[in-house]
C-alpha cells in the first residue's frame, strides 16, 4: 500500500522549549496507526502541525502528496480532525453543529442533510439531534466531536485522545466506531496514552516520549525488543514507599528491572512466577502491604518501561 | 463569501441564544428608556438625559394664562430640566439665540390670555393670539423639549375645557388662574373649539431662527431611546469581539482554521456576525419602541441608512478592542468601560449641549454622538439628505478602525494561542 502520510524530521519549538524534536514516520493507506505516549510527550503538537494548524519550526510532512507547509489548503480537504479538547458550539444543537461544520467543509444542500443524518446515525445520536450540545453528557459530546471530523469523508482521520475522561461504555462505542471507519477504508492516526487502546486498534504503533519517537513498528516487532519478558505489577497499600521497595527488588535474581510509581512497583522479568515468592517476602520484610498483584504478558507498557525506565501512566 | 455569511449567521443565532447577552442587548436599553421616560415623565420634571436647558421667557401677556405658563417653566418638577430666565424684550432675547446662549425663546404676546378668556363684559376677539417659540437650530433636542412643554401646557388648557377640568385644576394649582375662573376658561375654550370649523385650535406658532421653517415635533423619548440603544450597541460589539477570543479558547477557532476555510473568510465572518447582531438589536429596539410608545423615529429610509452606518462605526470599535485585548475578560471589561464612557461622551445620559467644549470635540470619536445626532435629526423631521454628515462620519470611523484592527490581527495571527 502507498503511504498516505510521510513525516520528515518534524520539529516544533515553543520559545526555548522544544516540544517535538525531529519526528519521522509514515502511515500506509488503510491502516490504523497509533501514536502512544504519556502526557506532554508532544502528540497534540505533532497532530497540530500535521493538520496545518501550527507551522513546524523545521521539517515537513506530506499528506496525499501535498506538503502541509506549502499546500495546506489541499491537505485540509483530505484530512479530518477530531481534536483532543471538544471544539463545538454548546448553544447549538447536535444537528446544527454538524450542519455548520459540514458547510465549512463545502458541503451544502440536500447532500449535506443526508450526510448529517448518516453521521448522526453513526455516532448514535439520531434521537438527540435536536438537543443543544450543552445538555449532553461528556460521552455524547465526544461523539459529536468525532462526528464533525467525519462529515466530509476524509481519507485520513486524526483522532487525538478521543476517549479521554469518559465512561467505559462510551469508550467501547468509540473504539468500535474507529474500527468500523477503518473497515470502510478510512486511514486513521490515533493518539493515546492508553496502551490497551493502541494494542486493540492499531496495525503499527509509534511510541513518543519527550518529543522523540523512541520506537516504531508493529506491536510484535516492538514487544520483541524487550524479549520474552513478562511484567509483574504490585499494587501497594497507601503509605508504602514504592521507591525503597523497587530498589530492594533490583537485587533479586531473575528481576531485570524494577520501577516505582504511585502506590505501585512494576517489575520486568523473564518469568514472573519465578520471582513472585521472593518479591512478596521482600515486601513482608519491609512491612509493606500488597493490595493486589498483576502479571502481564509482554506488551507495549513493558516496551515503554524498557525504553524509558518509566511507566507509561502514573 | 458564502462561508463568511454562514459564519455570521451562526454568530447571530448564538447571540440570540445567550440569555445574558439578550438581557443587555435588548432588555436593558428598553427598560432604561422606559425608566428615563418615566423620570422625565415625558416631562413632569426630574432628571433626564438632558438637563438645565436654558430658555428665555418673554411674557408680555402678564395675565392668568401667560403667568401660568411662566410658572410652569419655573415649577419645582421642571427645576432640573429647565433653566428659565425672564426677559421683557423679544429682540434682546433672540439675540441670545444667535449667540448660542439659549436653546429657545418663548414669546407670550400681549393679550394672549384675553384672546382665550375674555374679561367681563368683553367679547372674544376673532383670533387666538399665538404663543411664539424661537428655537436654536444648533440645539434641536432642547428646543424640541421646550416646544413640547408649551404644547403640553396648551393641551391642558384645552382639555380643561373639554374634560372635567381635572388637568386644568392640576395645572393651575401653582398657577395664577384663580379657581373661580376655571369654569370661564373652560366655557370659553369649548366655545372656541365648536366654532372653529376649519382647523383645530392651535395656540402655538413655531419659529426657527435662521435655518429652516418646518414645524418641530419632538418627543423626549426620541432622544432617550436612541441614546440607550446606541449605548448598548457598544455592549453588543464588544460581546461579539469577545466571541472571537472565546472561540479561540473553546477550540472552535482552531477547528475552523484547519477546515478548508481561509483566515480572511473566518475573520470576515466573525465581523459580519457582530454587524448582523448589532443591526438586529437596533432593529428590534426601534420596532418595539415604535409599537409600544408610538415613538416616531422619522424617515424610514433615513433610519435604515443610519442604523447600518452606526452599527458599522460601532463594529469598528468592537474589532479594535478585540485586536488589542489578550483575553476575553479584557474585552469584556474594556468593552463595558468604553460602553459607559462613550455613553456619557456620546450624549446617552447628558445632552452634549451641556458638556464642556473639549468633551464635545472628544465626543466626535464615539459612534454614539454621531448616531444620536442623526436620530434626533430624523425624529425632528429630517430626511436622508439631512443626515449625510453623521452617516459619512460613521462610515469613515468604521473604515479607519477596521483597517487598524485587521492590521493588528494580521500581525498576531488570529489563531495565536
Ligand atoms: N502553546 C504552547 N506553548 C508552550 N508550550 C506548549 C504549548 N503547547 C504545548 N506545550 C508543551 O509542549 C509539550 C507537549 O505538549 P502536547 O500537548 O503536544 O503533549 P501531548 O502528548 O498531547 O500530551 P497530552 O497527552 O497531555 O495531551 C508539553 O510539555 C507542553 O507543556
Ligand atoms: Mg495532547
Amino acid at each position: 500500500m502507498p503511504n498516505i502520510l510521510e513525516v520528515k524530521e518534524l520539529v516544533k519549538k515553543y520559545g526555548d522549549f522544544t516540544a517535538v524534536k525531529g519526528v519521522s514516520f509514515n502511515i500506509e493507506e488503510g491502516e490504523i496507526f497509533s501514536l502512544l505516549g504519556p502526557n506532554g510527550a508532544g502528540k497534540t503538537t505533532a497532530i497540530s502541525m500535521l493538520s496545518t494548524l501550527y507551522t513546524p519550526t523545521s521539517g515537513d510532512a506530506t499528506i496525499g502528496g501535498h506538503s502541509v507547509t506549502k499546500d495546506p489548503m489541499s491537505v485540509r480537504n483530505i484530512i479530518g480532525v477530531v481534536p483532543q479538547d471538544l471544539a463545538l458550539y454548546e448553544d447549538l444543537t447536535a444537528r446544527e453543529n454538524l450542519i455548520f461544520w459540514g458547510q465549512m467543509y463545502n458541503l451544502n444542500g440536500k447532500s449535506l442533510n443526508t450526510r448529517v443524518d448518516e453521521v448522526l446515525a453513526q455516532i448514535g445520536l439520531t434521537d438527540k439531534a435536536k438537543n443543544r450540545v450543552k445538555t449532553f453528557s461528556g460521552g455524547m459530546k465526544r461523539r459529536v466531536n468525532i462526528g464533525v471530523g467525519l462529515l466530509h469523508k476524509p481519507k485520513l482521520l486524526f483522532m487525538d485522545e478521543p476517549t479521554v475522561g469518559i465512561d467505559p461504555q462510551s469508550r467501547r462505542a468509540i473504539l468500535d466506531t474507529v474500527k468500523d471507519l477503518n473497515k470502510q477504508g478510512m486511514t486513521v492516526l490515533y493518539t493515546t496514552h492508553y496502551m490497551e487502546e493502541a494494542e486493540e486498534l492499531s496495525n503499527r504503533v509509534g511510541i513518543i516520549d519527550h518529543g522523540r519517537m523512541i520506537a516504531l513498528g508493529t506491536q510484535k516487532e516492538l514487544t520483541q525488543q524487550v524479549g520474552q519478558s513478562e511484567t509483574l505489577i504490585l499494587h501497594l497499600e497507601e503509605g508504602a514507599n514504592p521507591e525503597a521497595l523497587a530498589k530492594s527488588f533490583n537485587g533479586i535474581k531473575g528481576v531485570d528491572n524494577a520501577d516505582a510509581s504511585d502506590h505501585a512497583v512494576t517489575i520486568i522479568c523473564p518469568e514472573a512466577e519465578d520471582v513472585l515468592a521472593a518479591v512478596v517476602s521482600k515486601a513482608n520484610e519491609q512491612g509493606v502491604k500488597i493490595r493486589s498483584i498483576d502479571i502481564r504478558e509482554p506488551n507495549l507498557e513493558a516496551v515503554f518501561l524498557h525504553l524509558t525506565g518509566r511507566a507509561l501512566r502514573d | 463569501m458564502l462561508k463568511t455569511f454562514l459564519i455570521g449567521l451562526k454568530d447571530l443565532r448564538l447571540a440570540f441564544r445567550d440569555r445574558a447577552a439578550l438581557l443587555l442587548m435588548l432588555l436593558a436599553p428598553f427598560l432604561l428608556t422606559i425608566g428615563m421616560g418615566f423620570v422625565t415623565g415625558r416631562f413632569s420634571g426630574g432628571t433626564s438625559g438632558i438637563s438645565d436647558i436654558p430658555v428665555i421667557l418673554v411674557n408680555q401677556d402678564n395675565a392668568q394664562l401667560g403667568n401660568a405658563l411662566v410658572d410652569l417653566f419655573n415649577a419645582p418638577e421642571l427645576a432640573d430640566l429647565m433653566e428659565p430666565t425672564a426677559s421683557s424684550d423679544l429682540e434682546t432675547a433672540r439675540q441670545l439665540i444667535d449667540n448660542d446662549e439659549t436653546a429657545a425663546v418663548v414669546f407670550i404676546p400681549k393679550g394672549f390670555t384675553e384672546s382665550i378668556i375674555p374679561k367681563d363684559g368683553q367679547t372674544l376677539s376673532d383670533e387666538i393670539i399665538s404663543i411664539e417659540i424661537y428655537t436654536n437650530p444648533t440645539r434641536p433636542t432642547s428646543a424640541g423639549i421646550v416646544q413640547t412643554i408649551v404644547e403640553e401646557f396648551l393641551s391642558r388648557v384645552e382639555s380643561g375645557s373639554i374634560g372635567g377640568q381635572v388637568t386644568m385644576a392640576q395645572l393651575i394649582t401653582s398657577g395664577r388662574v384663580a379657581p373661580q375662573d376655571i369654569p370661564a376658561v373652560g366655557e370659553a375654550m369649548s366655545e372656541r373649539l365648536s366654532s372653529s370649523t376649519t382647523e383645530p385650535v392651535t395656540a402655538i406658532k413655531l419659529k426657527q431662527n435662521e435655518v429652516g421653517g418646518e414645524a418641530i415635533q419632538f418627543d423626549v423619548l426620541a432622544y432617550l431611546a436612541p441614546g440607550m440603544a446606541l449605548m448598548f450597541l457598544m455592549y453588543t460589539v464588544s460581546y461579539g469581539g469577545r466571541t472571537i477570543i472565546a472561540e479561540r479558547i473553546q477550540g472552535t477557532l482552531p477547528r475552523l482554521l484547519i477546515s478548508p476555510t481561509s483566515a480572511a473568510q473566518i475573520l470576515g465572518g466573525k465581523i459580519f456576525g457582530i454587524y448582523l447582531t448589532g443591526v438586529a438589536q437596533l432593529g428590534i429596539l426601534i420596532f418595539a419602541t415604535t409599537m409600544m410608545f408610538q415613538l416616531k423615529w422619522g424617515n424610514t429610509l433615513g433610519v435604515i441608512v443610519l442604523v447600518l452606518a452606526a452599527v458599522f462605526g460601532a463594529t469598528g470599535w468592537g474589532m479594535l478592542i478585540t485586536a488589542l485585548a489578550r483575553t476575553a475578560g479584557q474585552v469584556a471589561s474594556v468593552g463595558s468601560a468604553i460602553m459607559l464612557i462613550f455613553g456619557i461622551l456620546g450624549g446617552s445620559f447628558v445632552s452634549l449641549e451641556n458638556l464642556h467644549p473639549l468633551m464635545q470635540n472628544l465626543s466626535k470619536i464615539t459612534p454614539n454622538a454621531w448616531g444620536l445626532d442623526g436620530f434626533t435629526t430624523l425624529a425632528l423631521g429630517g430626511g436622508l439628505a439631512d443626515i449625510s454628515t453623521p452617516v459619512s462620519a460613521l462610515l469613515l470611523m468604521g473604515a479607519v478602525l477596521f483597517i487598524a484592527a485587521v492590521l493588528l490581527f494580521n500581525r498576531q495571527g488570529i489563531a495565536q494561542r
